[in-house]
């Protein structure tokens, strides 16, 4: 007996490979989604370190 | 040399078998007093964090079902109503069912404590625990009184929820926690009048089996009575107003005459009209919780407008 190149387990399991596969791209979706909601959530940042400098942050003028 | 046959294999599971592992039904309602209990919250939540939080309690509940049906498969076969699930039927093994909850249970307390706070994952897994040993493996065949401290389970979501919001807990997210916890005795009580052979059959020491069902009845009505100063003191605090004390007060109101009801019957009246009473206090009491949260739900939107709140 050999194996034929559509082997039956293929299509046997077809619906439970869809939903994995499915839930997995959703679950890459959602952390992805987050970094940008978390990130964006943190707000404008100059510099490589974070680090607010003034020769790069527009000066706030006092009325 | 012997022939495999497809039929001489156990039946494979599909994907739709893994999903009811987590028992959707129970999430359905996880979802929406968690969304509730989110949402009534004083702090506004992105909504795209909002979303996934309760996918993850949603997905965290599901795990505590995968563990509970692992554990109760020898018992759930043996009932009508549950002889069905895919442990029972022979469609997931039971290491499947084990290693798909102990998965996603992980899963979702890291993933809640990255999207909202650890308090609110902390609330997950103790929620997760609570179910799957203190109640499932613990207290479910060990007394009566199973339903009761077993509803602490259903009842942590909104807490849950509230705590995505705030990072803590209050006296609003403890009134929340009391109304499900309170409701879930005499709930249960009610179906379990009905469900009449099945607990026993499976030795399960259900109220029913061990006091009697006269007990059972008086059960429903005190708990009944509980359950109604706490509805309507969460109508007092800062998630309610005059729509959810109005809601508040008609619906245990309505709850209340349905327990009466149900204590004045004996087993006789009950038999001849096939327990239409304690089937429709059942059915009513789905209804009360979900009328009961959407009450806060409806205060909280009617307040931008000016009409909500006290």
């Amino acid at each position: 007996m050999s194996f034929q190149p559509e082997h039956e387990i293929h299509k046997r399991r077809f619906g439970r490979n869809l939903g994995i596969g499915l839930l997995l791209a959703l679950f890459v979706g959602i952390v992805f989604g987050l970094t940008v909601v978390k990130v964006l959530a943190i707000g404008e940042k100059r510099g490589f370190d974070g680090v607010v400098r003034q020769e790069v942050t527009p000066q706030v003028k006092q009325p | 040399m012997t022939d495999i046959r497809i039929s001489d294999l156990p039946v494979e599971a599909g994907f739709g078998d893994y999903v009811q592992l987590l028992k959707p039904r129970v999430m359905s309602l996880v979802v929406f007093t968690a969304l509730v209990g989110l949402l009534v919250a004083p702090v506004p939540v992105h909504p795209f964090v909002a979303i996934v939080s309760i996918l993850f309690i949603a997905l965290g509940a599901g795990a505590s079902g995968a563990l509970n049906m692992w554990w109760d498969a020898d018992i759930d076969g043996l009932m009508q109503r549950t002889r069905n699930r895919p442990v029972p039927s022979g469609r997931v093994q039971p290491g499947e069912a084990l290693g798909v909850g102990m998965a996603l249970s992980g899963i979702s307390i890291v993933m809640l404590a990255l999207t909202a706070n650890f308090v609110a994952a902390g609330l997950l897994a103790f929620t997760i625990f609570f179910y799957a040993v203190v109640y499932s493996m613990w207290l479910k065949r060990l007394t009566p009184q199973n339903i009761v401290i077993g509803g602490a389970a259903g009842a942590f979501p909104p807490m849950i929820g509230w705590a995505v919001a705030t990072g803590g807990v209050s006296v609003e997210s403890a009134l929340m926690f009391a109304i499900v916890f309170m409701w879930t005795p005499p709930h249960f009580w009610a179906l379990a009048l009905f469900m009449k052979t099945d607990y026993s059959d499976a030795q399960v020491p259900m109220l029913t089996v061990t006091h009697g069902r006269k007990s059972t009845r008086t059960h429903i009505l005190v708990y009944t009575i509980l359950l109604a100063p706490v509805g309507i003191a969460a109508a007092f605090t800062s998630i309610g107003g005059p729509f959810t004390l109005a809601a508040a007060i008609l619906l245990n109101g309505w709850f209340l005459i349905g327990a009466w009801r149900i204590w004045q019957r004996d087993e006789v009246q009950a038999e001849a009209d096939k327990y239409a009473v304690e089937k429709a206090v059942f059915r009513f009491s789905l209804y009360y919780l979900f009328l009961h949260f959407a009450a806060f739900l409806v205060e909280a939107a009617l307040r931008p407008y000016g009409y909500g709140g006290w």
